[in-house]
This record gives C-alpha cells, sequence and structure tokens, in this order.
C-alpha cells in the first residue's frame, strides 16, 4: 500500500510548521528481504518509532521533558519511554505518582514557566481523572490570561479497544475531549506518521493530544532517515480511488483497508483516507475527496454518540451538502461499555465485513 | 532580642503531634532487644500491644504569634526583625488593600461591576507574605491574595482594568473580576475551580529546579481547598519531588458557608503536613510580624533543602465569601463585628508601627483619603475606556487562528454588521 503525502500549502489553517515536509510518504506493510538491503531508510516498529520522534525533540531542546507513570526506570508500560531516563536523567524523565490529575497539573505548571513537557497516560482512560486540568487548564489558560501564558504540552498514550482489556481500558477519549476549546487532537496509526505526529506535536506551543493505540505498537515500517515533520492539521490519503471516500483514522485504518482489498476485488474503487488530525479536522482533503465521489463512509471506533464521527458527519453536511448524493453513512461502536468476553468485544468494533456491506449499499 | 532562626523553627521540637492510647513503658524492653522488621518502605520497630494512633492529639498544635492583640510584643517572642521602611510601606499596603476592597466592593453593589470577593480580614497574610518573599518567586494564587500583586507594583487602575474587563486589561476581558494574572509579577493566572493550582505548583517548581534559580514556588488555598482531590495530589507530589514549593492554607474558618468543622475532623490543616512527610507550622495569620517571620523562615528551608514547606495561617475571613453570598445567612453578626473591630489584623499592626514612632493619625487620614481618590479615579477611568474589541474573542485560543475560528469570526462579523442596532455600542467591532 503506498501514500502520497501533499506539499503543504500553508495558507488553510495559518499555522504554519517549522522543519521539513518530505513529499513522498511510503508505508509499506511488508517487503522481500532482497528489496529491503537496498531500500533507503531503516525499519522500526510504531513504538520505537515514537521513541525515535521524542528522543530526536528532547536532543533537539532541553526543555522538552517527558512525566508519567513507570515512564523512567521502567521504560513506559509501552516501552516507549524506554532508555531515555538513562540517557537524560530522571529528572527529565520523570516517573510521578498515581495521581493524572496531579502530573497533568504538574505538566500545566511546567509549561507556564517555559518547559514543553511531555504527559504519559498509562491508558488513555485514565486520563479522566485529569480531565480539569486538560480542560479547564491546559486549555483554557493561554485564552484566559490573555495570552500571558502559553500551555506547549503535549499529552499521549494508548486508547481505543484492545483485546479483552475491560470496559475502563478501552476507552476512546477522543469522543470526550473534542469539544475542549484550546487543544488540539492527532491520532497515529503508522510508525511513519506516530514519528512526525510527536514531533510536531512537540514543537507546537499549543496543547496537543496525541492518540495512540493499544493493538498498534508492534506495526513495523521503514522510515526515511532524514528528519521530517508532519502537520498536525493534515490528513493523509491511504488510497486514492473514485467510487466513494472512506474516512477513518487509528486502527480502524487497518479494517478499512483489509475491506478496501475486498472492495478491489468486487470491482469498487474506494478512496481511503487516515483523517489524522481529529481536532481540527482537514475539511480540503476531505472536501476534495468528497468532491469527487460523492459519497462517504466514515469508519471509527468511537461510539455512534458524540464521537468523532458524529462530529464529522456535522461537519461535512454543512459544508458539503451540495456535493453529497447520498446520505452520509458512520459506522461506530454501539453505545456500550466495551465488554471483557472476546466474542462480545469482537461485535463492538466495526468489522472489515461491516465495512465493505456498508459500502455496496452505498454505491447502489 | 536576639532572633534565632532555626530554634523555633526545627521539626523534631515541635509538639507531640501524636498520642498513644497506652503508655511506651513497654516499648522500652522490645526496643532494647533490637527488634524491628524490613517492610518496602524501610525498618520499623514492632509492638506487641495493640495501639492505635489517637484520632486527635491531646494539645492541639500551638500558633506562633509575635504581638498581643494590643500590638505589644510577647515576652520571649522571636521573630525577623523589620525596620522603619519595610514596616511602614507593610502598613500602608494593608490600608490600601482594605480601602480597594472596600470601593471595589461598593461598586459591585452598584451595578458598575459584576462580581467581587475582598480579603477583608487577610490583609496581614497578604501583605507580610509578600513582603517576606522576593519578586522572583513564582505566585500560585486561589483568589484572596490581591495583595502579593499590590506589594509587587500592580497599580490601582490595573486592579481596576481587569475588573471592568477594558481592553487595558492584562487578561484582556476574558475571565471575571479579580482573576489577576500576570506573568512580569511571577502571578499565575486565577483559575476559578478551587485548588487547581496546587499539583501545578509541583511543575513550576521543577522548572525552577531545572533552572537552579534562588527562588521558589508559592502556592495558595483556604481551608475548603484542602478538601479536594488536589490538594492531596498537589502535597504528595512536592514531597516525593522534592520541589522546593511552600504551601500556604489561609484557614480563615469558613468555605462559603460551610464552618472549618464540617470541612475536616482534623486538627486544621497544619498536622497534614507530617502525612505527606511536610514539615508544617501554624501561625496567626492576622499577625503581621508573625507572618513575616514565618514565611522568612520558610523560604528560605524550601529553597536551601529544596522541599516543600506547608503554612497555615489561621484567621478570619470578615468579609462575605463574595459579592454572591450574605454571610449574616449563616454565622452570628456579632461573630462577625467581633473580628473585624477587636481582632483586626490592621489596628494591632498599627498599634506597634505607631508605638514606635514609625506612623501617626495624620498619616493614616491623609492616607486613606488619598488611596480612595485614587481609586474613585482609577474606576472613573476604567468605566470609560473601551472594552476588548471583537477580534479578542478568537485570539490566543491558539497561538493562531485556525481555520475554523477564522470562519466563525467572519459568519459572527456578517451577523453584527446586519443587525448593527441589536449589538452593543461600546464594544469595538
Amino acid at each position: 500500500i503506498r501514500s502520497e503525502a501533499r506539499t503543504i500549502s500553508g495558507a488553510i489553517n495559518g499555522s504554519r510548521k517549522t522543519g521539513k515536509v518530505i513529499t513522498k510518504a511510503v508505508a509499506a506493510q511488508a517487503e522481500s528481504p532482497a528489496s529491503a538491503a537496498s531500500k533507503p531508510g531503516h525499519e522500526l516498529l510504531l513504538f520505537e518509532a515514537l521513541r525515535e520522534g521524542l528522543e530526536e525533540e528532547m536532543d533537539r531542546d532541553p526543555r522538552v521533558c517527558v512525566f508519567g507513570e513507570d515512564v523512567g526506570h521502567y521504560g513506559g508500560s509501552y516501552k516507549v519511554t524506554k532508555g531515555l531516563a538513562e540517557k537524560y536523567g530522571d529528572l527529565r524523565v520523570l516517573d510521578t505518582p498515581i495521581a493524572e490529575n496531579s502530573f497533568t497539573g504538574m505538566a500545566v505548571g511546567a509549561a507556564m514557566t517555559g518547559l514543553r513537557p511531555i504527559v504519559e497516560g498509562m491508558n488513555m482512560g485514565f486520563l479522566l481523572l485529569a480531565f480539569n486540568q486538560i480542560s479547564d487548564n491546559c486549555g483554557m489558560l493561554h485564552y484566559t490570561s490573555g495570552g500571558q501564558f502559553t500551555i506547549p504540552t503535549v499529552i499521549r498514550g494508548p486508547g481505543g479497544v484492545g483485546r479483552q482489556l475491560g470496559a475502563e481500558h478501552s476507552q476512546r477519549l477522543e469522543s470526550y475531549f473534542q469539544s475542549i476549546p484550546g487543544i488540539q487532537m492527532v491520532a497515529c496509526s503508522t510508525p511513519y506518521n506516530a514519528k512526525g505526529l510527536m514531533k510536531a506535536a512537540i514543537r507546537s506551543e499549543n496543547p496537543v493530544v496525541l492518540f495512540e493505540h493499544v493493538l498498534l505498537y508492534n506495526l513495523k515500517e521503514r522510515i526515511p532517515d532524514e528528519e521530517y515533520v508532519l502537520s498536525l492539521e493534515e490528513a493523509e490519503m491511504v488510497r486514492p480511488g473514485e467510487h466513494v471516500t472512506i474516512l477513518t483514522y487509528s486502527r480502524m485504518r487497518y479494517h478499512v483497508m483489509q475491506a478496501a482489498k475486498t472492495l478491489v476485488n468486487k470491482g469498487y474503487d474506494p478512496e481511503v483516507i487516515d483523517i489524522r488530525s481529529l481536532k481540527p479536522f482537514d475539511l480540503y482533503t476531505i472536501g476534495n475527496s468528497i468532491k469527487k465521489t460523492h459519497r462517504v463512509l466514515i469508519v471509527e471506533e468511537c461510539m455512534r454518540t458524540g464521537g468523532i464521527g458524529a462530529s464529522l458527519t456535522a461537519a461535512i453536511n454543512e459544508n458539503f451538502h451540495d456535493y453529497l448524493d447520498a446520505q452520509i453513512v458512520c459506522l461506530s461502536s454501539q453505545d456500550v461499555p466495551t465488554p471483557y468476553a472476546g466474542t462480545l468485544e469482537e461485535w463492538t468494533v466495526v468489522q472489515p465485513p461491516q465495512i465493505v456491506a456498508a459500502v455496496e449499499q452505498l454505491c447502489k | 532580642m536576639v532572633f534565632r532562626r532555626f530554634e523555633s523553627a526545627r521539626a523534631g521540637e515541635a509538639e507531640e503531634a501524636v498520642t498513644y492510647s497506652t503508655s511506651d513503658d513497654d516499648d522500652e524492653i522490645y526496643d532494647a532487644e533490637n527488634k524491628a522488621i524490613d517492610f518496602p518502605g524501610g525498618r520499623v520497630a514492632f509492638t506487641p500491644q495493640i495501639k492505635f494512633i489517637s484520632e486527635s492529639p491531646d494539645k492541639r498544635i500551638p500558633c506562633y504569634r509575635v504581638l498581643d492583640d494590643d500590638g505589644y510584643p510577647i515576652a520571649g517572642s522571636t521573630y525577623e526583625q523589620v525596620d522603619k521602611e519595610t514596616a511602614v510601606k507593610m502598613y500602608k499596603s494593608m490600608v490600601t488593600l482594605q480601602i480597594m476592597d472596600t470601593i471595589f466592593y461598593e461598586a459591585q453593589r452598584q451595578g458598575r461591576i459584576s462580581f467581587y470577593l475582598t480579603s477583608m480580614g487577610e490583609e496581614a497574610i497578604n501583605i507580610a507574605t509578600a513582603a517576606a518573599l522576593s519578586f522572583d518567586d513564582i505566585i500560585l494564587p486561589q483568589y484572596r491574595e490581591p495583595g502579593i500583586l499590590l506589594w509587587r507594583g500592580f497599580t490601582l487602575q490595573e486592579f481596576a482594568n481587569q475588573c471592568f474587563g477594558t481592553k487595558d486589561d492584562y487578561g484582556k476581558g476574558r475571565q471575571m473580576p479579580i482573576h489577576y494574572g500576570s506573568k512580569q509579577h511571577n502571578f499565575f493566572t486565577i483559575s476559578s475551580p478551587i485548588a487547581t493550582q496546587l499539583p501545578q505548583a509541583a511543575g513550576v517548581a521543577y522548572s525552577l529546579k531545572m533552572d537552579n534559580k534562588e527562588a521558589c514556588v508559592v502556592a495558595f488555598t483556604g481551608d475548603g481547598g484542602t478538601s479536594e482531590g488536589d490538594f492531596h495530589a498537589g502535597m504528595n507530589f512536592a514531597a516525593v519531588m522534592e520541589a522546593p514549593v511552600l504551601f500556604i492554607c489561609r484557614n480563615n474558618g469558613w468555605a462559603i458557608s460551610t464552618p472549618v468543622s464540617e470541612q475536616f475532623r482534623s486538627d486544621g490543616v497544619v498536622v497534614k503536613g507530617q502525612a505527606y512527610g511536610i514539615r508544617s507550622i501554624r501561625v496567626d495569620g492576622n499577625d503581621t510580624l508573625a507572618v513575616y517571620s514565618a514565611i522568612r523562615a520558610a523560604r528560605e528551608m524550601v529553597i536551601r533543602e529544596q522541599k516543600p514547606v506547608l503554612v497555615e495561617a489561621l484567621t478570619y475571613r470578615v468579609g462575605h465569601h463574595s459579592t454572591s453570598d450574605d454571610s449574616t445567612k449563616y454565622r452570628p453578626l456579632d461573630e462577625i463585628e467581633h473580628w473585624k473591630t477587636a481582632r483586626s489584623p490592621l489596628a494591632r499592626f498599627r498599634k506597634w508601627v505607631q508605638r514606635n514612632g514609625w506612623w501617626n493619625d495624620e498619616g493614616e487620614t491623609e492616607l486613606r483619603g488619598s488611596i480612595r481618590k485614587q481609586l474613585l479615579n482609577a474606576i472613573q477611568v476604567a468605566e470609560k475606556t473601551e472594552k476588548p474589541s471583537l477580534e479578542d474573542l478568537f485570539t490566543d485560543v491558539y497561538d493562531n487562528l485556525p481555520l475554523n475560528l477564522h470562519e466563525q469570526e467572519k459568519s459572527l462579523r456578517e451577523t453584527i454588521k446586519r443587525h448593527q442596532k441589536d449589538f452593543p455600542s461600546d464594544v469595538p467591532v
């Protein structure tokens, strides 16, 4: 699967990011050993890509620091910070007691006095305990202080439905956070975009929530050796097509691509876009796609009520109503807590056959 | 009077905070045989007797006090000497704070501002603390500490600008009155929810640690704030991180209508320090010299030892919680009167200052008249000043204006253009 990243036309969103952007992105799933030797770049797993991005930024800027439970000596529950405490010292990669509200608040305080902290939630769901610090303080203090204090924090961690982790470890916090004014939200899905988004988030002056997914940490990909930083507000074209626009993000991207294989065999040509930027939406990329295909399918892991899909549906209806030939279809999880039983859990997450059926229905 | 700062401040010499329900005699036999056990967290001696630590000590932790109710230094008190210039500046600032509170409160009652909150009765805590700190110490206020800004040079006009939400307000009219914030004065913008600044203190302290600065963080809360989860979290973090934070709890007896007896069952807030491994002291918050000395000592400890210290300042909230409250509904008028007059921190300090020959009645009248005039003038100026313009509704949400806010601003401007007479004329567009 090849994907192309466009060059950024800075006029869209008004915020420019420093750092180079490379115009071609290769997101290869598998490659033969023969070609591997001659190809540029290096192969790594998604959690290593996150770590690489983090390490590069910590080298570049001494103000960058990390707070979280077990991030220091233990190296992080998902090994994203492995080795960093040894390299930068246990003050810069700080182990905290179990108090999400505390260490998020601590990050706000540190950011207000000039540091650039990264907060790791062991699981995104636990950050619900830090909601006040994230919404009222991270999101609002830049505004309420009249611009005097900036809060350049990154809040990151694994979320989404895993394998039988139970309801409290399977939260989709992007639903709850999307309303908070003042924050940006991005979701990574490949090692390439994980590293690029991590670097962009750290360099941003705004508070950014970076959503990782529990089941994607071991994805392998070959990424460039040269430094690159992605745009926080840009969507990724995964597979260009003509018949239908499928909008998705994070893990559901893989379910969609699996369904795409089936759809191609059946003669359909779906255009798959990984929206990546959950707040704000990249309506430029999305709009161009809709103007071409006139049909939209949204595939998300959020619950039906109040999820990213619900907001995206509203945004598309408002802005591109005239270009739609059919009603927008949104496939989401049901409004239930994620059950533990494997079979039930599988039924609560959107599966490729459902996606295929939805496209067939949409394209009738 | 020789001031030996560390004698009275040494933790080990504090009164026994903990009593046991049976005698300690039996322990000596076992201690002699050196029986102790290892557990995660360290070695502990053991006892074969069931002993519960009492929920309250026999005697409450005593309160550090220097001046008696009549402003005479108490015999045997040790305190930091204050020279004439500092003492007069402190007293004048306390008067200014009191008058500012009175006039702004009246302005709210007249409908000229929407809200106000006074610090009446807590002027000593405000000013003496400010005087004992250095300008580089970063303040994380709750909301009853404007005296610190005042001491650091925030002008009456700047206070008025914020309360009236004019375009000269540093907060650009985005926060409700008394939610001051000034980066240049090292005073963090106030956020309404209680105690949220306490976990932030550890972060600011962390920043100072990295910069190796000779300064500390000063985080305030009231008695009510100690019930919030953030109090526990903030204290615990600061202790574990060995953060140079000075926690000051203004225990003024009331959290709106909740008296301290319904807020916690511990001996006030000072005893909570030990629970977190934090050194603490209780001080008479209405005694200017005691607060000054205690904060000086505490600050020195915090910076030198790079660990947190907790100061509980006992006082009384003379005013209502805010202009949205009428405290006569839940507490007796004579109690309020008593604390307003007989226990006034200003009156007490004034007696000491005047007895030193550093102040007199003429100075008092002149000062009060002058401040009053300045304030009324500041209010007039603020009332005539333009409000922040429409674009300030959308700026500073992010560093740059994103597309959706651009659109929303455009949409709003179009609406205003179409219905011009329905929008206020004094808001610049």
